[in-house]
């Protein structure tokens, strides 16, 4: 069972909503497919995000896979942590692998998401 | 690596595992019309008659001229090493294996490549390879737009007209193409204007996102690279030096005045001047950049055995993994160029290197001094290196002359930039260490009496004032 606080999408990321602020990364399945990560592209701060619009780029030893915004809003903040272990991603994906927080444009956009249990369902059906 | 064709029953084997019964059904996925079906070629020819066809052919090439002809292209004594390498089978193929399996001979001279010309250009990374330096120079200005996500790019007018003609092609598709103006006048003649660098930097509105100028420029002559990165740098652009390899061993390399992307020409690096090439193209990077680099990129590792092993590196970025995103279109190299660049680097070594450069721009003043004596000065007073600009009353039709005599005078500037005015009756001349002192002297004294004048009596070795290494030696 994937974490229930969170919200996700079809494409693997999760989103963590705090007041207006709302913390993006991938879960644990995706790091699972992608292996091992050797790199992640993260947006400036400051930039403006529409809800699934391409934010960054996530760097496998065998892929290379865009990343999006599973809501929209301007990004507050990057973990700079990532730039010399991105290997986070993959041993804390929902805690230290976090990738951006972004203000909360538009708390409706959530709706668009699905909960723990219909994404869990989502990676069962492969 | 071994190759050898596939038998007949090889293809049965092949097809009957698919399922399918002939090599044509392979391909139905591809409408007929658009199918190959019989290529324009003419009737087969027994080999001996070819072969005599085409060293007719080839002996139409001029082999026998005085050449002064640079401009982008240049003449150098390759070691016999060179060829001789090229062509052991291991190498001479038209397919680069990259598996590291089989691969490690291909590898490590990839390797060996990319550190011998990081050394040269003084930068952390460099890619294998590129078609030519045109193409590198072109895949330099768009990792500038990538990297800062802004489209403007400004090129000198300096940079080879041909490479800005590369540039405006791989820009047609939306980025901006902007050329830098050159000094009209003064000692920094013919060099990048730095005030007008400096207003398009400053324009509202209209971030750059790359500053490229040349080292040497087109002419010959000598930019003031470290003031055109630092203006490139206030304003938040990157900052690409193309460069000429053999001259980066006299001159400062592109890492010690904080360029950003090197690009240039190989050719120089024991690959003979041909028409049309291939060369090759060199690109270098810093490791802020390593992400946007295009091309091969080989690393040094160990194997599960602890042996010392070589592998392809950053693939991930490439067009069979990330297809409409990959960093570039360029999928493979050229391995045979870059390996000839590594035979002859090796070969000559770094002592050998500087040598040829400097004999270069010896041969150079020499023949600065042999054709001002004759009436064809130089255009532009500012240093050179082993190329400059003459000015002589009807260029096209004196080097027409010229060559009726078995002189090869340069490049008739009003051909390659027909719209510079100061350039007019311009001829770009050039030498390097196969120059001879008899070709000099000939080059003068077929001009003299062209054009009329006194025969050059020129001594051997006199130099002169405006040459070549002072001030821009490292």
């Amino acid at each position: 069972m994937v974490p229930t606080d969170l919200h996700y999408t079809k494409d693997h990321e999760w989103v963590r909503v705090d007041g207006d602020e709302a913390t993006v990364g991938i879960t644990a399945y995706a790091t699972e497919q992608l292996g091992d990560i050797v790199f992640v592209e993260l947006p400036d701060v400051g930039r403006s995000l529409d809800q699934f619009a391409t934010f960054g780029v996530v760097e496998s030893v065998k892929a290379v896979s865009d990343l999006f915004a599973p809501v929209g809003g301007e990004v507050l903040e990057t973990n700079a942590a990532l730039t010399g272990q991105p290997e986070l991603v993959n041993s804390e994906p929902y805690e230290g692998g976090w990738m951006v927080r972004l203000r909360l444009a538009d708390a409706a956009q959530l709706d668009e998401l699905l909960d723990a249990t219909a994404y869990d369902a989502l990676i069962a059906a492969g | 690596m071994h190759y050898g064709p596939h038998t007949a029953a090889d293809r049965a084997r092949m097809l009957g595992a698919l399922g399918l019964s002939s090599i044509d059904q392979l391909f139905d996925d591809i409408p007929a019309a658009l199918r190959a079906s019989k290529l324009d070629l003419p009737d087969p020819e027994p080999e001996l008659e070819l072969a005599a066809r085409l060293s007719a052919l080839a002996a139409r090439n001029r082999t026998d001229l005085a050449s002064f002809l640079g401009a982008g292209v240049y003449r150098h004594w390759s070691p016999p090493a060179v060829d001789q390498i090229l062509l052991r089978g291991e190498w001479y193929t038209a397919y680069t294996p990259y598996q590291p399996e089989i691969s490690q001979g291909t590898l490590q001279s990839i390797y060996e490549y990319e550190s011998l010309l990081a050394e040269l250009v003084d930068l952390d990374v460099v890619s294998a390879s590129h078609y030519d330096g045109a193409a590198a120079t072109a895949e330099a200005a768009l990792m500038t737009c990538r990297q800062t996500h802004r489209d403007r790019v400004l090129v000198s007018r300096a940079v080879h007209p041909h490479y800005r003609e590369t540039l405006r092609t791989y820009f047609s598709g939306g980025l901006q193409l902007e050329e830098i103006p050159l000094v009209a006048g003064g000692d920094a003649a013919g060099t990048t204007d730095l005030d007008a660098l400096e207003r398009m930097l400053a324009e509202p509105d209209r971030p750059v996102a790359g500053v490229i100028a040349a080292q040497p420029d087109f002419l010959g002559l000598l930019e003031p690279m470290p003031a055109i990165g630092e203006l490139a740098h206030a304003a938040g652009a990157l900052f690409v030096a193309v460069v000429e390899p053999i001259g980066l061993s006299v001159l400062a390399p592109p890492g010690a005045y904080g360029a950003d992307i090197a690009a240039g020409e190989g050719q120089p690096l024991g690959i003979a001047p041909q028409y049309g090439g291939p060369y090759l193209g060199i690109l270098a990077t810093t490791d802020a950049l390593v992400r946007q680099i295009p091309g091969r990129l080989v690393g040094m590792t160990t194997d599960l055995d602890g042996q010392r092993a070589f592998v392809m590196t950053m693939r991930a970025r490439e067009q069979d993994i990330r297809r409409d995103k990959a960093a570039s279109n360029i999928c493979t190299n050229q391995a045979l160029l870059a390996l000839a660049a590594s035979v002859y680097l090796t070969t000559v070594g770094p002592h050998g290197l500087r040598d040829v450069a400097a004999l270069g721009a010896a041969r150079a003043s020499e023949l600065e001094a042999a054709l001002a004596a004759v009436g064809a000065p130089r255009i532009h007073p500012g240093p050179y290196l082993n190329e400059f600009a003459i000015r002589v009353p009807n260029a096209r039709l004196i080097h027409r002359r010229l060559l009726d005599r078995g002189i090869l005078a340069g490049l008739v500037l009003a051909d390659a930039e027909p719209g510079d005015t100061s350039l007019a009756d311009g001829l770009l001349v050039c030498t390097t260490e196969v120059t001879t002192r008899d070709e000099i002297d000939l080059f003068a004294e077929a001009l003299a009496e062209i054009l009329g004048g006194r025969p050059a009596g020129v001594e051997a070795g006199a130099g002169s004032g405006g040459s070549a290494l002072a001030g821009s030696a490292r």
